[in-house]
């Protein structure tokens, strides 16, 4: 079986012009990648700003091309024309704004756009939009508009937008950013659905960490090379370093941290809330005293 | 008192068919030199607050008064109004439009009257305050960071020399350790200068460590006004609201729920590491 996605020594860069279009200087963006991301994971991908996570994901459904090294998507070369629709519709993106990328006056019709482009035909075009707001939970929400709409529940349309495609696989970038807490559940809740009852495979970028905690695998990068590969564990137990890449923990694995580093005993890393009361409960029936 | 709010509603569309009330009988008092934390989900009027404190929208009925001044008075100077109470709306750095940083800061003052060097003496005052290092003074503020682009546009605001500076959600976007630079420097600007500080935010761990009070708007009310110790004890209330209290304040009373003897209003991470070790001293 092919992998979802797989990068070869991908390699891209941008040439910086100043005001009267002289080239400046050339920036790699995204320098030397090599990963891979078999069907059905959930993987995150952290990194601050301007550390090249954003450009990296544009590549795994073609919306940019390498300037040097290979991406396959689901076994097809990205560079390849004839493969162009198929990517796009096996690898659906899903952005910051909710508000940039709605464009139906109406729920069903904005989710039922994919689909309809794609020629499927009509009746099967409804089926899609039925089960697609449903796994995202808007069904009852088809013929409301989507202005009327909260942003948690804004982007999880647009979800359903990328999931009438029926896609392998679903790019997140940042799609909580902009969202109040309650909206950020919603959409989490969404994506960690589609992955375990789906099977479908999620990408999700974000700057919130306690979002990462569930993921299968972690990719970390810095000035466009992945720094770091590992399971939530084993990365969130490098408090330090994801600190120097200006990066932190879920505030339950710092507070853990500190604890320790106070005395207490504590497995390393804690990565929920139910683990440090159980560390906690556990060194309180050993009778353990600081 | 820098702004009082009596009796305040606000009605979008009012007159059609459309009549959306978005502020309900709001009555606030924010006095000088506060650091105040504004939450509550989208849609329930945080925004629409905000903009009536600087007169930016009028009130439906009710009266807003800055320094005892009725802001609705016809008379009243709404261009200083908006001067002394500097807002930074969300994403700022969308707004920055000149060849260099430093101009961008020059141009509020600059409409504000000022001469050229009062102009320039207020944005290097500012760009300093923000903390830009002088290097990028003369840079395209398109070629910053996005964390430094933030801060150059909330510079602009600073050097138009608000006695109230409101900002919305400042950190939306930014990585950690961008949001912990922008909340740092916001903190070290109310300790210096005293001047009064809105701040809308939708995460609940920035808002229990930085201000001194918390306001919750929901469904077009102000629902709780009290220090964040009080109203994160609300927590279940907060959660029907969409909202939630910072993640310790959880694990203090998971903590008491399994019988350890801790504060539960606990509401930062120092706070709870203290209640913790406390907690495995006694005996």
């Amino acid at each position: 079986m092919s992998k979802m996605i797989q990068t070869d020594k991908l390699v891209f860069e941008y040439i910086r012009r100043d005001e009267e279009g002289n080239v400046e200087g050339i920036t790699r963006a995204v320098d030397e990648v090599d990963l891979s991301v078999e069907p059905g994971q959930f993987i995150a991908i952290l990194g601050h700003n301007g550390s090249g996570k954003s450009t990296l994901a544009k590549h795994f459904n073609a919306l940019l091309y390498p300037t040097e090294g290979e991406v396959h998507v689901d076994g097809m070369l990205t560079e390849d024309e004839e493969h162009l629709w198929d990517i796009r519709q096996e690898a659906g993106m899903i952005f910051q704004n909710p508000d940039n990328q709605i464009i139906g006056q109406v729920v069903e019709e904005d989710v039922g756009f994919g689909p309809e482009n794609m020629g499927v035909p009509t009746e099967e075009i409804w089926e899609r939009v039925d089960e697609s707001l449903r796994a995202v939970r808007m069904d009852k929400y088809r013929k409301a508009s989507p202005n009327h709409l909260s942003g948690g529940q804004k982007q999880r349309v647009s979800i359903a937008g990328v999931i009438a495609m029926h896609p392998k696989c679903i790019i997140m970038d940042e799609p909580t950013a902009m969202l109040d807490p309650n909206g950020r559940r919603e959409v989490i809740r969404a994506a960690r659905g589609l992955n375990q009852v789906e099977g479908i495979t999620i990408i999700l970028i974000t700057h919130y960490m306690e979002e990462v905690v569930d993921a299968d695998k972690v990719f970390v990068m810095d000035r466009g090379r992945v720094v770091m590969e590992g399971t939530p564990r084993g990365i969130f137990k490098r408090v330090d370093e994801l600190k120097a890449l200006r990066l932190g923990v879920p505030q339950v694995t710092l507070l853990a941290h500190e604890l320790r580093q106070a005395g207490l005993p504590i497995p390393d890393p804690i990565l929920t809330r139910k683990e440090l009361i159980d560390a906690l409960k556990k060194l309180r029936a050993e009778g353990y005293m600081l | 008192m820098a702004i009082l709010l009596n009796h305040v509603n606000y009605i979008y569309d009012e007159d059609t068919a459309m009549a959306n009330a978005a502020l309900i009988d709001v009555s606030l008092k924010i006095p000088d030199g506060q650091f105040i934390g504004i939450i509550g989900h989208t849609g329930s009027g945080k925004s629409t607050l905000i903009q009536h404190m600087n007169g930016l929208i009028a009130p439906s009925s009710g009266q807003i008064f800055f320094n005892n001044e009725d802001i609705c008075d016809r008379d009243y100077n709404k261009k200083n109004l908006r001067a002394r109470v500097g807002l930074v709306f969300q994403y700022p750095e969308h707004q920055l439009f000149e060849t260099d940083c430093f101009k961008d800061v020059c141009f509020g003052p600059k409409n504000l009257g000022l001469s050229q060097k009062d102009a320039e003496l207020r944005a290097y005052t500012a760009l300093k305050q923000v903390g830009l290092e002088d290097e990028y003074f003369y840079q395209s503020p398109f070629d910053l960071s996005g964390g430094q682009k933030r801060r150059v546009a909330i510079a602009g605001v600073l050097a138009m020399n608000p006695e109230v500076l409101i900002l919305d959600e400042p950190t939306a976007g930014l990585d950690p350790k961008g949001r912990e630079e922008i909340l740092g420097l916001i903190s070290e600007l109310h300790r210096k200068t005293g001047i009064t500080i809105i701040l809308v935010s939708h995460s609940m761990e920035d808002v229990a460590d930085y201000v001194e009070r918390i306001i919750v708007m929901n469904r077009g009310r102000v629902t709780f006004d009290g220090e964040p110790k009080e109203v994160f004890s609300h927590y279940k209330e907060l959660e029907e609201m969409g909202l939630a209290a910072p993640q310790v304040t959880y694990c203090m009373q998971e903590l008491r729920e399994a019988g350890f003897d801790v504060d539960t209003s606990v509401t930062t991470l120092l706070e709870a590491k203290n209640e913790i070790l406390k907690a495995f001293m006694k005996c």
